[in-house]
């Protein structure tokens, strides 16, 4: 009972933080100068027409129009929801086989410190490479695979980029996770006689959870964000990140629309944060440590 | 309880120990001389205490007997197998000052973990986890976890995880180091019940004086740089008294403590002064 009241309780303050950060946004419309503050030649703040920082309500409203203003066609918002839908699933791929190599990585340089030393390092590296960079390369590499009929998608492209980030976060968080057991537990295990994998099983992976869900959480945003751009920059259509270009063409006429795509892409993220807080729920008791 | 063992005649004594020495080596400097040349011989259902100040080696000497660091010279024996036979054997139970639990199992759960872990089927296992949970009194917790109970409660849960698989010799490393003067006292008292319920052997490790006193049948007074051992005092009630809390008041147990801390001290004066004000020594 006290847990619902206070789930809704969080719910609340959470809608009212979206209310406050709606109610900055109009005041300081109202308020502010038109050609925004400037101090010493510099924008500090943008300006305030409406070309610039289109209403909230204009915003909202316009999910239900039109996308084209001449065709009686699909709204904004059915526009939205199936790219949102889209990229969700890309993203979903990207997240589940960045997960796959971070664990795969991790587990190698638990078990091997060689590893360790000799790939941490290109591990850290990897993310430093710019997305923009290396998408058109993937997607040129790409297309010169074909196994057995199948031939390599701009969607697979934008799958495996995706992975590229989440890989990150669960490759170092696992690793960590994996190396926290004390030595009081790593000698029990020895002194049970317990095989490598066997100690995995029974000490590792359990308490590696504690470190998990959090990379988890975080690959999750970070294969939302590296589908978006990636769409964006190999160019691929149906998703949310090409919906965010071909919108912001029209922001001259227009300055509302682009935030449609914006408030979509907004919404995968949290939905797939959200998934892998369920995966937190179901492995509760591994948690106990977070607060013993 | 240890009293099934169907494979040949037991062999005399638990633990054999000769010549051991454990040096570790450091890349400047001169390498570390944790143990040098160490004789030590515990038999079977014998309580045995090491004490000494830290770095004399006391708990590496447990540690080898354990098979979790290996000698760099000498041998030793366990119930007559090389101590890597013994450990895989599972022929001691082991519990650290850390209590290791796990704290995503239960109560019950941690103290399956070695039946777990060697595939004693599930009904057996339930049965020996309700007697060992009886004897240290935590059959009403069964179902909760680490976190919920208090050091020394969880301290009980570590002996009784290391008693789970009825080892013959019990291998304890500070075990009540880090549990308040109170709890501890009482946990020494319930250890001695709880080994002359199992009859096994027990190599204690302690820098307390009056906790080794108070438990062992002789104490084993150790001396850091390099670690050695200087002499091994008899321990124990007058023949015909028992092991109980009134031990700790007779005469007996304070002249072995005193006799310890001379020896630990080097200096019968000093000690004589700190035994008549009955300080700890730490």
């Amino acid at each position: 009972m006290t847990q619902t009241l206070r789930l809704l309780g969080r719910m609340l303050l959470g809608a009212l933080g979206v209310l406050v950060l709606a109610g900055l946004w109009e005041a300081y419309k109202a308020l502010g100068p038109d050609s925004g503050v400037v101090i010493g030649g510099t924008t500090i703040l943008p300006r305030t027409t409406d070309l610039a920082m289109p209403h909230v309500w204009e915003m909202i409203t316009k999910f239900s129009d039109p996308v084209a203003s001449f065709s009686g066609g699909d709204t904004v918002a059915s526009a939205v929801w199936s790219a949102c839908l889209f990229t969700l699933k890309l993203s979903a791929i990207g997240w589940v086989i960045g997960v796959v190599i971070g664990l795969v990585l991790a587990l190698l340089m638990t078990r091997f410190r060689l590893a360790e030393s000799a790939m941490l390092p290109w591990i850290v590296l990897s993310q430093t490479v710019p997305l923009i960079a290396i998408a058109p390369l993937v997607r040129r590499w790409g297309s010169q695979i074909h196994i057995a009929g199948w031939t390599w998608t701009s969607e697979a492209s934008v799958a495996v980029i995706a992975a590229y980030l989440a890989f990150f976060p669960v490759a170092v968080g696992a690793l960590r996770g994996l190396r926290s057991p004390d030595s009081t537990h790593l000698d029990l295990m020895h002194a049970y006689g317990v095989g490598w994998w066997r100690g995995l099983a029974t000490l590792r992976l359990p308490s590696s959870v504690p470190y998990l869900l959090p990379a988890l959480r975080l690959a999750a945003a970070s294969a939302v964000i590296g589908e978006v751009v990636a769409e964006a920059s190999i160019g691929l259509r149906g998703g949310v990140g090409r919906l965010v270009i071909e919108y912001a063409q029209s922001a001259g006429g227009d300055p509302a629309k682009p935030w449609a795509p914006i408030f979509g892409a907004i919404a995968v993220g949290l939905v797939s944060a959200g998934a892998v807080g369920l995966i937190g729920l179901m492995c509760r008791p591994y948690r106990r440590g977070e607060t013993a | 309880m240890s009293s099934t063992h169907p494979d040949g005649p037991i062999p005399a004594n638990a633990v054999e120990v000769s010549g051991v020495s454990r040096v570790f080596p450091r890349r400047q400097g001169r390498d570390v001389v944790a143990l040098d040349d160490v004789h030590l011989t515990v038999a079977e259902g014998e309580f045995v205490s090491l004490i000494g100040p830290s770095g004399c080696g006391k708990s590496t000497l447990l540690r080898i007997i354990a098979d979790l660091d290996a000698p760099s010279a000498g041998s030793l024996s366990v119930f007559g197998k090389s101590s890597r036979q013994a450990r895989l054997d599972q022929d001691y139970g082991i519990a650290f000052q850390q209590a290791g639990l796990l704290p995503w199992r239960t109560v019950a759960a941690n103290v399956g973990l070695p039946l777990e872990i060697h595939r004693v089927d599930k009904g057996a296992r339930r049965q020996r986890v309700g007697e060992l949970l009886e004897m240290v009194g935590l059959t009403d917790f069964a179902k909760s976890y680490p976190d919920e109970l208090s050091g020394g409660m969880q301290q009980r849960v570590a002996i009784a995880r290391a008693l789970a698989e009825s080892p013959r010799l019990l291998l304890m490393d500070e075990p009540f180091g880090a549990l308040d003067e109170i709890t501890r006292e009482r946990m020494q008292t319930e250890l001695v019940r709880i080994c002359s319920e199992t009859g096994a052997a027990v190599v204690f490790v302690t820098h307390s004086i009056p906790e080794a006193v108070f438990l062992s049948d002789r104490v084993v007074v150790m001396t850091p740089r390099p670690g050695k051992i200087i002499e091994i005092v008899d321990s124990g009630p007058d023949t015909g008294e028992r092991r109980d809390d009134d031990f700790r008041d007779a005469a007996g147990f304070f002249h072995t403590v005193a006799r310890v801390r001379e020896l630990l001290h080097g200096s019968p004066a000093a000690a004589a002064l700190s035994a008549a004000r009955g300080v700890e020594n730490r």
